[in-house]
């Protein structure tokens, strides 16, 4: 038999298995979005979807965009630590302690921080202990806060471990060199070592903010009332109403934000498997 | 500048970062030492600073032989072995042939296969649900280890592609010269020298099988509760007990694995995962 097509006999199952339970839902996806009762094209989903949450779109959009934005940052300093730190000890407790949460499910992340940021959680305790908080002002941080929280808990030493991968391969003269003519490090980092691992930042930082779009768990246990995330109402409009005309309209909204990320993350991981 | 000076800046220095990774550690340990002292308190009103009362209560009530809990977490770990069966399965021979044989159509290929990462899995979940509605997968086991399977599936090829392609192709083809046909020489040099990527990638498929939520959520329901769904209804039913020890439960593995990832998985590798 021919190598080639016994490399595609090979792959085929696997093929088969991501067209019916990927490729296969998503189209399915798309005809009832655009689906009118009767069978023709409408638009009348989304003028609904529109109509009832618009504003969840925005809270979505803007929550996931702070969070990625402080994933980055999060990321950066620590990653930028464990590769230019000066001192050992505090490297390698940095490097000990960062991963904790990374394999953490989100839907126990919600519930850890549900009991933790509540208005009578730890959080709150240990603020109020330290003289930092007022009792009285103590309150419950389970809203959009509260969201955030959770996901940059989850996600930044996912990037973190990434980036701190990238950094400790590039090379590491140039750094050298301008730290011996009396560069502080934090420039090294910001106009060195992170041009250098962009690419990697960039993967790291779209794959989270792919995730973030599509996760319930969090915001259905830390913020489920309006406004709220579009992954709680698209649960909603099906388990309450069994519409899943509208709910796939939103769907379908959702999967036009992450596109634009998918965009910029395919281009990237093609270009990266096609030079090994 | 004086001796005391640099002194006390050195001092000053050390106490700034004690301080950083002091916060750190709260941020990090913080809310997993609250899930603790929730599943071992019996009494906990507000606003008590710490519970009123300890005890193993809820404990023996999760344990129950007959309780909901060891019900879902054996149908979780049954769910979590028949996905890594199944992923294994078309995941070996498809990371082989990425790695190792022509392939036509290879961008297309590739490109199918990175797409479930960058795409949001709600729509799928919420349609393969309506899918298996018809045909009466629903609330079935069968039904959510596929929905699993096909999730793990992608980071299974990757990272099986990633083993296969670590393996050092001349000594393949020595025993080749030796007369080993291509099944022996794959059965015993080539499967060998990947065993410690394709554990890896099992372990993978395991943990995002026993962890994965919102899939089981659509096509679990009413019938099979994994433990990550007993943990949501116990939690959203204002059972913060039995809803932290079920997530200390889920917990365990998923630093089990942090802990050992590295021996198993190079960094170069992990960066290929993706998420």
């Amino acid at each position: 038999m021919n190598r080639r097509w016994a490399g595609l006999l090979l792959i085929s199952p696997a093929l088969l298995v991501i067209a019916v339970f990927f490729l296969v839902p998503l189209a399915l996806s798309l005809v009832t979005a655009f689906q009118a009762k009767g069978g023709g094209f409408t638009l009348a989903h989304f003028d609904k979807s529109f109509e009832l949450y618009s504003t969840d779109m925005l809270f979505t959009v803007a929550i996931v965009l702070l969070s990625s934005a402080l994933i980055a940052v999060v990321a950066i300093a620590i990653a930028g630590y464990l590769t230019l730190g000066e001192n050992a000890r505090m490297r390698s407790a940095l490097r000990w302690l960062y991963r904790w949460p990374l394999f953490i499910p989100f839907i126990v992340t919600g519930q850890v921080m549900r009991t933790f940021l509540a208005k009578n959680g730890m959080l709150n305790h240990v603020l109020v202990g330290s003289g930092l908080l007022d009792p009285l002002a103590a309150q419950s941080v389970l809203d959009w806060r509260g969201i955030v929280i959770a996901f940059v808990w989850k996600q930044a030493p996912f990037v973190t471990l990434l980036l701190a991968g990238a950094m400790a391969s590039i090379d590491i003269q140039h750094s050298e060199a301008a730290r011996n003519l009396g560069a502080p490090r934090w420039r090294v980092l910001l106009e060195i070592v992170l041009p250098q691992v962009r690419g990697t930042l960039l993967v790291g930082v779209v794959l989270s903010f792919v995730t973030m779009l599509s996760v319930l768990s969090v915001p259905l246990m830390i913020n489920p009332n309006s406004p709220t995330m579009m992954t709680v109402d698209v649960a909603y409009r099906i388990s309450t109403h069994g519409d899943y005309a509208v709910a796939n309209a939103l769907c379908l909204v959702s999967l036009a934000f992450a596109s634009l990320g998918a965009w910029v993350y395919l281009r990237h991981a093609v270009q990266q498997v096609a030079r090994t | 500048m004086t001796a005391a000076g640099n002194l006390a800046q050195r001092w000053s220095r050390h106490a700034a970062r004690a301080l950083a990774i002091g916060l750190l550690a709260f941020v990090i340990f913080g809310p997993l030492a609250n899930l603790l002292l929730w599943a071992f308190a019996e009494r906990w009103y507000f606003p008590g600073k710490l519970p009123q009362e300890f005890g193993l209560k809820f404990w023996l009530q999760v344990f129950q032989p007959r309780g909901n809990a060891v019900q879902s977490l054996v149908t979780s770990v049954w769910i979590a072995l028949l996905t890594v069966a199944f992923c294994l399965a078309v995941a070996v021979p498809a990371g082989y042939a990425l790695a190792r044989l022509k392939l036509p159509w290879r961008g297309a290929i590739l490109l199918v296969f990175l797409l479930p990462q960058a795409i949001p899995n709600l729509p799928i979940y919420v349609n393969i649900a309506r899918m298996f509605y018809e045909v009466g997968l629903n609330g079935t086991v069968f039904g959510v280890v596929l929905v699993h399977a096909s999730h793990g599936l992608v980071l299974a090829v990757w990272i099986a592609s990633a083993a296969f392609a670590a393996v050092d192709e001349q000594l393949e083809q020595a025993a080749r010269n030796l007369g080993a046909g291509p099944w022996q020489t794959f059965a015993t040099i080539t499967l060998p020298l990947a065993a410690p990527g394709l554990i890896a990638s099992a372990i993978f498929v395991f943990l995002e099988s026993l962890d994965e939520f919102t899939g089981t959520y659509f096509v679990g329901v009413p019938d099979v509760i994994t433990l990550p769904l007993l943990m949501f209804n116990a939690s959203m039913g204002g059972n913060y007990q039995i809803a932290s020890i079920t997530a200390l439960l889920l917990l365990i593995p998923s630093i089990g694995f942090m802990l050992l990832v590295e021996r198993f998985l190079k960094a170069d590798v992990l960066a290929m995962v993706g998420r």
